[in-house]
């Protein structure tokens, strides 16, 4: 019995500390403006669309790696994921939730839209470097 | 000896608790998380400790289930310490740090009581010191996850900004919840037994996590907890 209470009340806390842990990863990115460019390669307009991760998430396959980036944007990916899988099951029982996981899937997609902005501004230095030298 | 993706695990466990460490004396904040490094250097000896027991009796043997079980309540005492030191920090402005460290210790023997008191009742199970060991540890990692949840509230209640302190406290509390979760679920469904070895792979996660938050920001950055809570308070 009371290892069953525990179970139920670590996943509750696990999902609570997960989210916040993944908007504070998003947070320091929503200050960001993105550049003109990136807004038209990826079609964003502010505000950004969910469905844009996606499409970004493509884009970003393109351009070299940064390894500061890597880890946060695999646990936004999972987050992405788990709203979209929580938005087909909860939003027929709780139709508000839609909306607040559609806005949190537009933050993870604005989240991977600067870390693009950012690799397109790395590929740029890279490229400036090879041709100085 | 481990299968090799245990084995993989097991190193790069051990990895990123180095590279943390590694990662805290570049960014010279090795004092002011001492006790996250101290816990993270003595996660790495614990490794050691179990490595060699592991090679010398085997991965089966009853001699490593008891020195795994019995480091893991170690460690997991060590977490809480570390937890009571990010609660003096929090409240570090406020006056009643030495009533934090009475009621912190109070809480542990009362824990560890009370696991005492859970295998004492099952006969069968009694004088087993890996058992107690292993009762300690869950209810440990339970009272890791309210704790950190206190902790939680007052840095939203507190206005805390440091973004470091902030990803410290979730993260643990994403790595306590996990631990509580993997615990609980052996006991209340035993036939997933099994699930006891992904502590390797969540035991990958607190120091990644850490490592992540000590390169990313400095300690001058700041953030507004008001705005991480999932529901706008």
């Amino acid at each position: 019995m009371m290892a069953a209470i525990i179970l139920v009340v670590s996943l509750v806390t696990l999902m609570m500390f997960f989210v916040s842990y993944c908007r504070s990863l998003m947070a320091s990115s929503a200050s960001h403006a993105l550049s003109e460019e990136v807004r038209d390669v990826t079609g964003i307009r502010s505000p950004a669309s969910g469905r844009d991760f996606t499409k970004v998430m493509q884009l970003l396959q393109l351009c070299p790696e940064r390894p500061a980036d890597r880890v946060g944007l695999r646990a936004v990916q999972i987050y992405y994921s788990f709203l979209g899988a929580a938005q087909s099951t909860i939003s027929r029982m709780a139709p508000a939730f839609r909306s607040w996981s559609e806005n949190e899937r537009a933050s993870c997609a604005y989240f991977v839209a600067v870390v693009l902005d950012k690799r397109i501004s790395l590929s740029r230095e890279m490229l400036a470097q090879q041709s100085e030298s | 000896m481990p299968g090799s993706v245990e084995l993989f695990i097991w190193y790069l466990g051990t990895a990123f608790e180095l590279a943390f460490v590694v990662c805290s004396i570049a960014r010279k904040s090795f004092f002011t998380y001492f006790f996250l490094n101290l816990y993270m250097l003595l996660t790495v000896l614990v490794d050691v400790a179990r490595w060699l027991v592991c090679r010398q009796f085997g991965f089966d043997s009853d001699q490593y289930m008891g020195c795994y079980y019995y480091t893991d309540a170690l460690l997991t005492v060590l977490l809480y310490v570390l937890l009571v030191s990010l609660f003096a920090r929090v409240f570090g402005e406020l006056r009643f740090a030495k009533h934090m460290r009475l009621a912190a210790v109070v809480l542990l023997l009362g824990t560890a009581a009370f696991s005492y008191a859970v295998i004492a009742q099952s006969e069968s199970r009694l004088y087993t010191g890996s058992v107690f060991a292993y009762e300690l540890s869950q209810n440990l990692y339970f009272v890791g996850i309210v704790l950190t949840y206190l902790l939680w509230a007052a840095v939203l209640k507190l206005r805390e900004t440091r973004t470091r302190l902030v990803q410290i406290v979730l993260s643990l509390g994403v790595y306590f919840s996990l631990n509580a979760a993997t615990y609980a679920l052996c006991n209340v469904a035993p036939q997933y037994g099994g699930v006891i070895h992904a502590a390797g792979a969540i035991g990958c996660l607190l120091p990644l996590a850490w490592c992540i938050t000590i390169m990313r920001y400095s300690e001058d950055s700041r953030l507004a907890p008001a705005q991480l809570v999932a529901v706008p308070r």
